[in-house]
């Protein structure tokens, strides 16, 4: 058994343990352990990994270097870990993805510096016998594509949910043209590269695909975001299978499909979710129509106190709880939390229904309300809340606007028609927690705070769900 | 203006036109009030709280509105100013002769009884108010006289089963009981002709009985067709002589605006129930839904069954009912004072009250024109046509595109090189793994494990461990980068998921 023997052994377990991990990723019950099997897969990985570049030669200095970024990468990871907010994981996640990214692009212009930049070297020579020399050019070059356009697209999400630059889509005049030109010419140059391998194909490669990363992100509306980072989890996992074909690891490739594949599809749901097609949203399509008819007289809608909302709390035998991205942005979760606990113990109904596109991040809610000590087994999707709120004596909407939106299950000529949306009005009384009355991500004004049954509570929602608490 | 709350004259009318409460905002759209000593004794509102909350005590004939409950008696409106405004229940709906006759006196009539179904109006609708007490107090009538639990119970000496209880139609009357009686613990059955109001029945705790069969047809909402009255009527008297045969208590409230009440009870099937059972026909002052109830009194059957015929029942809670009904009124008078300057005004023009009026300066004025309920939701718009549905690809189709596409994947592979094709095959599987893997992930659960297939993709960290120190200090330099860049996203990542899970608990 040699050293390069056992590694390969040791990466398929590792590659085994993955899909494990992400198996158990899928249900509450089994979420902990799989995570568990991913760190055991991942230390397998690293130490079979560091034990076969010994085996290759590794010089003390190189390992002492690879030692030292791995360990800093460690300790700055570790660092984010625990100092992010529950609210910043969306930032968070595009970051890391963006880190995915950038180690493709340095992974592969390594291969064009050890194999292309030297035709007559020994690695050259190797591959050549093989009869895979081309395909090395040709994963050289997607290698880099990918991950160049996983690295700006991820930056660009991840300002835009940072709030560093501005959630509105980015509209240059053409811009579908200006995205599929940028494919044709980006494909042009990868077949360019193969036939040639040189420094400035690959540059313009480079340089192509992070402008391509660049305005496909900027282009996409705040709204999206969700699709986006799951998208980009998707390209991330391709940059990495990518560089396994580079390198002829099937570790590498084996996680890299698993992850573009499982975040292709999570994407898809999302888009299922949204009822809108993964191309549209892709091309930034959605938010800048024009509403559809923006002078519409919706009437007048109610105002709340507070104190009233509090009354009408305390003689509800079933709540139901809809939070948005209002929730996270005021950081109203442990209050909502507290809420729902007293309300609990006063012997109501309490739940909690949550969109598929709440938030900025698959499941962004879920992750809030279980930082907030919600218990999950309350936390419901759309669907399995949605044939309840007929039988449901107070709604609270807290920083949701979109996801409640009747448009999108009455008015066909709206932005938002088919988009599936919590039936809240369908409950007795609706109250709405917002700062304002301006429209949501969509940009379409809500027919569901002038119905007779809803109420504005206006003001910051953690403050007033503070209120509601103190009032209770 | 001067605003005047009569005494109200009817035997029994226990309500007052106005509370203390509703006096004080009167006064603050300008009015002055007067109020007739011991108009609020009934109802438990004595003449210092008036005097209290800024009302003189004193005749109210005199005053410019005159704010009284049950119509008042031909003699009294002819005591009253000429030119005054009388705002009362003259249910003129119920009766167009006597509305016509009030037009005798050169006074103006506004009966609120009568605005109508709209959303605006519905802080007025002093109808919906006094049935929602009405639904309540029929229960407690019916559990006074019923003499037994309402609730079933299993005790020591043996087992109580619940009360039986039958509500006949599901408006706001009957819903009111429903939720009352359900609340004592009776098990709460009713039906309506209108098949839309199930969700409302089931939603205060009661079993909705349909009268159609379910699969036929029902009727339509307006209830009432003519082609389809003798077989539903047929199906409707079978439900109600099989439902009251096992009903401990009955309670109907069906009403037909404009029309005497149906007669759903016939006195056979009153003969078929248990003795003391009851039956309170809240219908009985419009002619009764039940056979044989005398409208006002408390009857006992020849087998035992007690029938109430109260009319007055919400007049039977007078403090709450005076404060509903008080705030109807007040509710009206904002909407007939638009300066808030205690000048009464009334728009003809104003659909809401030019219903309520029943005689304007003397001129009858009965019956208004219809109003088009436009302020009510929209009949739903005919539902779009179902946007086409993408046809699911027959089954040949299907395989075609699976054969096509594994043609191409086999020419993809064949023409590889020989070296690349295992890797081609671990990748394709992966992809298809990867796929099922993910394929029931619970909602929730999409941010961890978008996290850690994060910290998974870290695994380009493997390729660039490969890398370091072969080819030169620029290969190395950048795969050193690499390499603490996956790191912060293999470590952050696990770290952040663990960090997450951790998060999650159970009730």
């Amino acid at each position: 058994m040699t050293v390069t023997h056992a590694a390969q052994a040791a990466h398929l377990v590792a590659a085994l343990l993955f899909i494990l991990a992400l198996a158990g990723l899928s249900r509450h019950e089994s979420a902990r352990l799989g995570n568990a099997f991913g760190m055991l897969g991942m230390g397998i990985a690293l130490v079979a990994t560091a034990v076969l570049a010994a085996d290759r030669g590794l010089g003390a200095g190189a390992a002492a270097l690879l030692a030292l970024a791995l360990l800093a990468g460690a300790l700055v990871g570790l660092h984010r870990a625990r100092g992010v907010e529950m609210t910043g994981m969306p930032e968070l996640i595009a970051l890391l993805h963006s880190f995915v990214g950038l180690a493709a692009v340095l992974v592969g212009w390594n291969g064009f510096l050890e194999v292309e930049r030297h035709p007559d070297g020994t690695e050259a020579a190797a591959l050549d016998a093989l009869g895979t020399l081309g395909i090395h050019h040709a994963e050289v070059a997607l290698g880099v594509l990918i991950g160049a356009v996983t690295f700006t697209g991820s930056v660009v999400a991840h300002l835009k949910l940072a709030g560093r630059i501005a959630g509105r889509p980015l509209v240059l005049p053409g811009k579908n043209a200006l995205n599929l030109g940028a494919l044709a010419l980006l494909a042009a140059l990868t077949v360019w590269f193969t036939a040639a391998p040189a420094l400035a194909p690959l540059a313009a490669v480079t340089v192509l695909a992070l402008a391509l990363g660049w305005h496909l992100v900027a282009s996409i509306g705040g709204g999206d975001m969700p699709v986006v980072v799951s998208m980009l989890n998707s390209y991330s996992g391709w940059a990495a299978a990518a560089s396994g074909f580079l390198l002829g690891s099937d570790l590498l490739i084996v996680t890299g499909a698993l992850v573009g594949s499982s975040g292709a599809y999570l994407s898809y749901l999302m888009c299922r979710a949204m009822n809108r097609s993964f191309l549209a949203v892709i091309a930034g399509g959605f938010g800048i129509e024009a509403p559809a008819a923006p002078g519409t007289d919706h009437g007048e809608h109610q105002e709340i106190t507070a104190e009233a909302a509090a009354e009408l709390l305390a003689t509800a035998r079933s709540v139901v709880i809809t939070p948005g991205y209002g929730m996270a942005v005021a950081q109203a979760q442990y209050p909502v939390a507290e809420l729902a606990a007293k309300l609990r113990a006063r012997g109501a109904d309490v739940r909690f229904g949550i969109h598929p596109v709440a938030g900025r991040l698959p499941g962004h809610m879920n992750v809030l309300l279980a930082e907030a000590k919600v218990p999950y087994d309350i936390v419901l999707e759309m669907d399995e809340i949605n044939g309840d709120f007929a039988r449901t004596d107070v709604v609270l909407v807290i920083g949701a606007n979109d996801t409640v939106n009747p448009a999108g299950a009455e008015a066909p000529g709206s932005p938002l028609a088919g988009m599936p949306v919590l039936t809240v009005w369908e409950a007795g009384q609706v109250v709405v927690f917002k700062r304002s009355m301006a429209s949501g991500y969509a940009g379409v004004q809500n027919p569901l705070f002038f119905r007779p049954n809803t109420a504005m509570l206006f003001g910051d929602a953690k403050d007033r769900v503070e209120d509601i608490v103190a009032a209770l | 203006m001067l605003i005047g709350v009569l005494k109200e004259a009817g035997a029994g009318e226990r309500r007052v036109a106005a509370t203390p409460a509703t006096v004080e905002r009167i006064r603050a759209l300008g009015y002055e009030v007067v109020v007739e000593p011991g108009a609020g004794a009934g109802a438990g509102f004595s003449d210092p709280a008036y005097e209290t909350a800024g009302a003189r005590l004193g005749d109210a004939t005199g005053a410019d509105v005159v704010l009284g409950v049950g119509a008042p008696p031909p003699e009294r409106l002819g005591r009253l100013r000429p030119g005054a405004t009388v705002i009362a229940l003259f249910a003129p709906a119920a009766d167009p002769a006597a509305a016509a006759e009030l037009a005798r006196h050169p006074l103006t009539v506004l009966s609120p009884d009568a605005v109508p179904r709209i959303s605006r109006a519905q802080s007025m609708d002093v109808l919906s108010s006094m049935a929602n007490i009405a639904g309540y107090r029929a229960v407690v009538e019916a559990a006074h006289a019923f003499g037994r639990f309402f609730s079933g119970q299993v005790t020591a000496a043996g087992k109580i089963p619940p009360a039986q209880v039958l509500v006949a139609g599901a408006g706001v009357a009957g819903l009111a009981a429903i939720a009352a009686a359900g609340s004592l613990g009776a098990v709460v059955r009713a039906t309506d002709p209108r098949p839309e109001v199930a969700d409302q029945v089931r939603s205060l705790g009661g079993e909705y009985l349909p009268v159609a069969p379910p699969g036929e047809e029902a009727p339509a909402a307006t209830g009432y067709a003519r082609e389809m009255d003798d077989a539903y009527q047929a199906r409707e008297a079978e439900l109600y002589a099989a439902r009251c045969r096992e009903a401990d208590v009955v309670i109907t409230t069906a009403l037909i605006p404009g029309r005497p009440a149906p007669r759903l009870i016939t006195a056979a099937m009153v003969a078929a129930m248990r003795p003391g059972s009851v039956i309170v026909d809240m219908a009985a002052a419009n002619g009764g839904n039940v056979e044989g109830t005398v409208p006002g009194e408390r009857t006992v059957t020849e087998n035992g069954v007690t029938l109430l015929g109260y009319t007055d029942l919400a007049g039977r809670l007078p403090a709450q009912a005076s404060q509903l009904y008080g705030t109807n009124l007040l509710n009206l008078l904002r909407l007939l004072t638009p300066g808030e300057d205690g000048v009464l005004v009334l728009d003809q023009d104003d659909p809401v009250q030019r219903s309520v009026t029943v005689v304007l300066d003397g001129t009858p004025a009965w019956p208004p024109p219809p109003v088009a309920v436009s302020a009510a939701p929209a009949p739903a718009a005919p539902a779009a046509p179902p946007a086409p549905e993408e046809r699911p690809p027959s089954p040949r189709r299907r395989f075609a595109a699976v054969a096509l596409a594994a043609l191409v994947l086999f020419l993809l592979v064949a023409l590889a090189p020989a070296a690349l094709v295992p890797h081609l095959t671990v990748f394709v599987l992966a992809i298809v793994i990867g796929y099922y893997v993910i394929g029931h992930v619970h909602h929730a659960l999409h941010t961890p494990l978008m996290a850690v297939t994060n910290a998974i993709s870290g695994i380009v960290v493997v390729g660039a461990m490969l890398q370091i120190g072969h080819g030169g200090p620029v290969v190395t330099a950048l795969a050193a980068l690499a390499i603490l860049l996956a790191g912060i996203n293999v470590f952050g990542g696990f770290a952040v998921t663990r960090r997450m899970l951790a998060l999650f608990h159970r009730s």
